[in-house]
């Protein structure tokens, strides 16, 4: 199993590496094309604010790689929001891949949401194993619009796309990394898939 | 729905936990790693390590003891103590902490927090504050608790909200050891006023005064050390009963 986290100069790249290393499975850092394309599945981390990470994909030429790649591909919270059309962070146009929108909760909320919320409507391979209205852990502000490519729902005041897929394209709004059993399991399953 | 969270308070010194535990038979109870591994499992919702002997020379150390921890543990976790700029905040985000904490040093800095939530993120930095109250005002307290200052509590969380803080750690010092509940009527107001989350810290001694705080005092996570750390309260057993008064819970 060759697996690359895109390493872009964004996050905490180092908890998702430690997570894939409790597995088994030794995961590369890497920020370079030619190593990103020959491997077998890719994590797209970040953490952060919308518009700097996109221009450090800019700066790296990752903007226009990542939505022609064709191996399985996830995107990990900020990682995952880029892969929309756009975001109210920074005013951010996306990676274009997931036909929906970044919002920002709106003010009634505690913002962040920092925490574990449960996730519900599971419709994906990745999440074999995992029951309906498990927790994950979750930090943000903004969240992903739901729309027909959600794979996973979650209520944070109203509801939203706490997962979304299309084709070879997966995303999560929330942390496996750092969601206990419950997200090693969904670490394995996209390995797995 | 987002749950309430439970949070145990590792004190550590040297790299070592300085507390007594004897909750659990481990091997080594002093070696924060092990005892991180025993509460991740019991069902804690986050760790937050207190560097209490934060040294220049014990930097490195401190490090080292996240890497280990973020290597080990799959549930988040924040590190205090000691931090007082933006290079100490990336050495232990580079270590794989999920959050910091910092005190004393954004009282003597504000400014710290406008830059530490630019760079990092609103997300992962916590703002501590410890108060006490002193003839009906709530007064911020420095050096863990030693210093007294003239900042009202109430007005310093509303401004570290508006420089950028993601979350406020709350620690009453005329409950911190009393073991008689937390703060839950400074902490009901600091929740109405600031809209960012609100951990409770000092006093917890019963499984009901948790409950209390979620209830009474609006928290969305309530802090303990020694509770745990002496097996008085079973995070299991704690959960399940504020399962039953319905306050949110992740099981």
């Amino acid at each position: 199993m060759n697996l690359i986290i895109i390493d872009y100069g964004v996050g905490n790249i180092k908890s998702i590496q430690f997570a894939f290393k409790r597995l088994g499975i030794e995961a590369k850092l890497s920020k370079e094309i030619n190593e990103i394309v020959q491997a077998d599945k890719i994590i797209f981390p970040g953490v952060g604010e919308a518009s700097f990470a996109m221009q450090m994909l800019q700066t790296n030429n990752l903007d226009q790689l990542i939505p022609n790649l064709k191996q399985p591909i996830l995107g990990i919270c900020l990682g995952m929001q880029l892969m929309c059309q756009s975001s109210e962070e920074g005013n951010t146009k996306g990676l274009g891949i997931f036909h929906t929108e970044v919002k920002q909760f709106s003010s009634g909320l505690k913002v962040p949401q920092i925490g574990w919320n449960t996730i519900y409507n599971l419709n994906s391979k990745l999440f074999s194993n995992i029951s309906d209205q498990a927790y994950m852990y979750s930090v943000h502000s903004f969240y992903a619009e739901n729309n027909k490519e959600a794979i996973a729902n979650t209520n944070y005041g109203h509801v939203y796309a706490s997962a979304l897929q299309k084709d070879n394209f997966y995303g999560v709004q929330f942390h496996p990394e750092k969601s206990g059993a419950v997200g090693a399991q969904l670490l394995k399953n996209f390995i797995e898939l | 729905m987002l749950s309430k969270r439970i949070i145990p308070c590792l004190d550590i010194k040297n790299g070592r936990t300085v507390k007594g535990v004897n909750f659990v038979d481990l091997r080594d109870a002093g070696d924060p790693v092990e005892l991180a591994k025993a509460y991740a499992q019991l069902g804690a919702d986050e760790l937050v390590f207190l560097d209490i002997a934060a040294t220049l020379e014990n930097r490195k150390t401190i490090q080292d003891l996240v890497l280990k921890i973020a290597e080990h543990i799959n549930i988040p976790f924040t590190v205090g103590g000691g931090i007082s700029s933006t290079a100490d905040v990336d050495d232990l985000l580079h270590c794989g902490a999920d959050k910091v904490a910092i005190n004393s040093s954004a009282v003597k800095r504000p400014n710290l927090i406008n830059e530490l939530s630019k760079k990092f993120g609103k997300q992962c930095i916590v703002v501590a504050i410890d108060a006490k109250e002193i003839n009906g005002d709530w007064l911020v307290h420095l050096a863990g608790g030693t210093i007294p200052t003239s900042i009202n509590l109430f007005d310093w969380a509303k401004e570290i909200e508006e420089r950028g803080a993601g979350e406020i750690l709350f620690t009453s010092m005329n409950h911190d050891g009393t073991k008689s509940g937390f703060a839950n009527e400074a902490l009901s107001k600091l929740s109405e006023i600031v809209n960012i989350p609100i951990i409770a810290s000092g006093g917890a001694g019963t499984i009901s005064h948790f409950s209390d705080a979620f209830l009474k005092g609006k928290v969305d996570a309530a802090l303990a050390a020694s509770v745990f750390h002496f097996g008085t309260i079973n995070i299991p057993t704690l959960k399940k009963e504020l399962i039953k008064n319905q306050i949110p819970i992740r099981l």
